[in-house]
């Protein structure tokens, strides 16, 4: 994906800053008699997550930052690459049918492994360490965070040192969910083997230093702050990986750390940019990186609250499905969601906030194409006239105050997200288009580590959802949504019973979806499959239970020196890191 | 007595009388006070002299420069700095005044209390020492996460956030006040002064009225002038965790928050909160250090 960076005029002042920050920072290591520790810092690289990483054991925790640092040392069977294409990584090849990978009634797979792949501590890496792996996330008191990708499961067996066999409790057509992509790698049995279950989190040693198949391994982790990374001498290419070491970095914010690299120089590669497009230009005149960005699945949504958020409820009311006899006082109202849907401008919320690192989406599934609905095309283009007209013809009739109610209840949202400049701009923005139809917004934004940290205490998760409206942004690995959208039935709604874990946060529930949702899991690659996940898209989308608005290209930076950057939005970012040179 | 006799009547003045004159002499102050009155001012008349809706947006005219419409410019979304300025000042020194007031009256009670009356003082000081105590954020996450859906359904969003901060903020701000003044009150309970008061009868309230109090005016106005600094820098990191007034609500620390990023495409929004919140805390500075010395009849006259 190339960018077009169109050169606006520049303050003087930009430009006496960033001679100043260049001359101060500029390579001034050209003496010949330090050309080896020059060598030694030519092989290092510096990354920066201003998500700090919290542990090396994605099993654990699911958060982005920490399952692509973890992709650095720990491997899964296969992974995607920068096209949506699985690649074969500790297998051998991708199993199918056609190969015999998969079994004709397609209830079970079979991965061969590759031979001679050893564990960086020296260990031969067979079939055991895979069916440990299956069985460590498969535990009953792991709380296992990739537990999706294991879903149907049911028989993990060695069939021989490399080659293992899963065996699903109904037919998979499309048996990719465990071992493949960033999410699922295998972690070694001899290591992890008195960590099972409960006793899982206790192992800190062994989450913050696995022993892993990667091109990298853990020299020193600080939890929340920064991982010394160095090679693995034993990993299985042969003069690979071409850095020497790596320094992860977290903490700081987007802006400051696309500063970073762009602007100083200080790093070589930030992650996940969700920075103003001016800003990101103005730093990239300095010339010290680039952008790079892909197009994979994010789409930033509003997701439409269901149920009564209404703050006078107690917590065993407030946001619960209830097998719905606690329907919202107007967004149960399916106009009024049409109407939210139409005033908004896309168009102006991508220029505004994202730049080219944005598109205007009318679908919560915008790729692959094939997955990709067009039904929903109209969007693009806002109606305010038709949103007002509709919301007449309902009977909600604008009161004095311009606000729109009926019989008592007035268009009152609350609209929640998390901290980021880009997203208060968006808030601001979808209020002023809201306004213009008569419905009246409430702003509130929470801090990101409490928004999705997923901790079932807090009232400001996004799964609790004490709001009408709150918007972020999902996506899923690899090329294939059926986990993806399989979590927005009616019986995932975040409850108590599933400790505020529940993916369907928008609580919206349709028979038909549901049904469909079965079908997909059940029905192979081709149009069949294509057109059943369409149509779930627009069951959702239609509704208006999500609403999406932009469609946001994975987004991060390198510096000009460091080469061989493949940007992935299917699976870690750092898929190639061993391939990575100057 | 013959002399005192002979004295013209018009030389006699009143204590204020007296204050106010020595204040006059203290330039620094006098600059704040004007300089304060400028702000107070602007805050309260501008915004009728520039009618543009802070939350305006237009995105056609974003990151402009200055110009008739957009005196100091607009922001990355259009909306004009100038609105915004006037609009998150009123908050802003309303949030700073009336938390200072709260921590003041809050903090003096308990210095003067604690240091005059002996049996209650090792229990409010103990208090003020767990209050020191308290990592301020994670208590403020706290109240806030129990009380702002509250307030919120009784106040509305603004008033009841407004409501908030203003208490949670003047809550963890009175000890520096009440160990200071307690030291005064410590001081002052001793002196001669005092004892004759009390020795001709007077009752215990009316000498910490009367006497102790004046006594002790210097350090609690030094007081007050850090605490609106303080309250007004506390707001804005409060803002910026999201814990505070709804995003789009103009602070002048949200501005400068929101700005920081900008500072080399629009420089004017971080330039103009910064100088507005600089400003203010200076010249209430100034002020408080004339009013000091000026209420301090030692100080006065030298």
């Amino acid at each position: 994906m190339t960018r077009g960076r169109a050169v606006s005029r520049r303050r003087t002042l930009t430009i006496v800053l960033a001679a100043t920050v260049l001359a101060a920072c500029g390579p001034d290591k050209a003496a010949p008699n330090e050309s080896l520790a020059s060598e030694v810092e030519n092989r290092h690289v510096n990354v920066l997550y201003w998500q700090a990483v919290s542990t090396m054991n994605p099993y654990l925790s699911g958060g982005t930052k920490d399952v692509e640092a973890a992709s650095l040392v720990i491997e899964p069977l296969a992974n995607y690459d920068d096209k949506g294409e699985m690649v074969p990584v500790l297998a051998a090849e991708i199993p199918t049918r056609e190969n015999g990978g998969v079994a004709d009634d397609m209830t079970s797979i079979t991965w061969t492994l590759k031979r001679d792949v050893v564990w960086a501590d020296g260990t031969p890496f067979t079939a055991r360490d895979v069916v440990f792996t299956g069985e460590y996330c498969l535990h009953e008191e792991i709380g296992c965070s990739a537990d999706a990708s294991f879903t149907d499961v049911q028989i993990l067996e060695a069939l021989d040192d490399h080659r293992v066999r899963l065996t699903f409790s109904v037919a998979k057509p499309v048996p990719y969910g465990p071992f493949v992509g960033a999410i699922t790698p295998i972690i070694q049995y001899e290591q992890f083997k008195d960590c099972t279950g409960i006793r899982a989190p206790e192992c800190t040693a062994e989450n913050f230093g696995p022993v892993g198949t990667g091109p990298f391994k853990v020299d020193e982790f600080r939890a929340n702050d920064v991982i010394s990374f160095s090679a693995n001498e034993l990993f299985r290419e042969s003069g690979k990986p071409w850095m020497k070491t790596v320094t992860l970095k977290g903490g700081g914010d987007a802006a400051s750390s696309a500063r970073a690299v762009l602007e100083t120089g200080e790093y070589d590669y930030a992650w996940n940019l969700q920075v103003e497009p001016e800003i990101l230009d103005q730093m990239a005149t300095a010339g010290k990186g680039e952008v790079v960005m892909a197009f994979g699945t994010n789409v930033e949504r509003l997701v439409v609250n269901q149920t009564n958020a209404d703050a006078g409820f107690g917590p065993e009311r407030r946001s619960l499905l209830l097998e719905g006899t606690n329907p919202h006082p107007f967004l149960a109202d399916p106009v009024v969601r049409r109407a939210l849907s139409l005033a908004i401008d896309r168009r102006l919320l991508v220029e505004a906030g994202y730049g080219p690192s944005g598109r205007v989406t009318c679908n919560i599934v915008p790729a692959p194409p094939s997955y990709a609905s067009t039904a929903n095309e109209r969007c693009r283009k806002p109606d305010a006239d038709e949103a007002n007209r509709i919301l007449d013809e309902a009977g909600w009739i604008p009161g004095a105050d311009g606000v729109r109610s009926k019989g008592g209840i007035r268009l009152s949202i609350l609209y929640q997200t998390s901290t980021n400049s880009v997203r208060q701009g968006t808030q601001a923005l979808v209020k002023q288009m809201w306004q213009q139809i008569g419905v009246e917004t409430e702003l509130r934004n929470i801090d990101g580590g409490v928004f999705f940290g997923s901790d079932p205490a807090s009232p400001d998760t996004f799964q609790k959802f004490y709001a009408d409206v709150q918007m972020y942004t999902s996506n899923f690995q690899g090329a294939d949504p059926e986990f993806y959208m399989a979590a927005w039935v009616c019986e995932e709604a975040p409850d108590p019973g599933n400790q505020w874990l529940g993916t369907n946060v928008a609580r919206g529930c349709s028979a038909e979806f549901d049904g469909l949702a079965e079908r997909l899991a059940a029905t192979p690659y081709g149009d069949e499959r294509f057109e059943i996940a369409k149509r779930m898209n627009d069951i959702v989308v239609q509704n208006h239970f999500l609403i999406p608005l932009v469609w946001r290209a994975s987004t991060s930076a390198r510096s000009m020196s460091l080469k061989g950057v493949r940007m992935n939005p299917w699976d870690s970012e750092l898929w190639n890191i061993e391939d990575w040179h100057r | 007595m013959a002399e005192h006799y002979d004295a013209p009547p018009q030389e006699h003045r009143s204590p204020w009388m007296d204050v106010w004159l020595a204040f006059r002499n203290h330039t620094g102050a006098l600059v704040g006070v004007g300089v304060f009155s400028f702000m107070v001012l602007a805050v309260l008349v501008g915004p009728f002299l520039h009618g543009v809706d802070p939350q305006y947006l237009d995105i056609l005219t974003r990151n402009a420069g200055v110009s008739w419409t957009h005196p100091l410019g607009t922001d990355n979304l259009g909306r004009d700095v100038l609105a915004q300025m006037l609009a998150g000042g009123r908050v802003s020194l309303a949030v700073g005044f009336t938390a200072m007031l709260l921590s003041l009256v809050f903090g003096t009670a308990v210095g003067v209390l604690a240091g005059y009356f002996k049996r209650v003082d090792g229990l409010l000081m103990r208090t003020t020492d767990l209050f020191l105590a308290l990592p301020l954020l994670p208590l403020l996450l706290v109240i806030i996460m129990l009380f702002r859906d509250t307030l919120r359904l009784a106040f509305g969003p603004e008033t009841g956030i407004f409501l908030l901060i203003v208490f949670v903020i003047g809550i963890t701000s009175w000890m520096q006040t009440a160990r200071i003044v307690r030291g005064e009150v410590l001081a002052i309970k001793e002196r001669e002064f005092v004892t004759a008061a009390r020795g001709i009868g007077t009752r215990e309230r009316r000498i910490v009225v009367r006497h102790v109090l004046p006594n002790v005016m210097s350090p609690i106005m030094v007081s007050a002038t850090l605490g609106i600094a303080n309250a007004i820098i506390t707001e804005s990191a409060l803002s910026f965790l999201g814990l505070g007034f709804p995003p789009d609500f103009p602070t002048w620390g949200r501005l400068l928050f929101d700005g920081a990023n900008f500072i080399s495409i629009t420089p004017a929004r971080v330039i103009w909160p910064g100088l507005a919140i600089s400003l203010t805390v200076l010249s209430v500075n100034y002020i408080g250090d004339g009013l000091r010395d000026a209420l301090d009849p030692r100080l006065r006259g030298t």
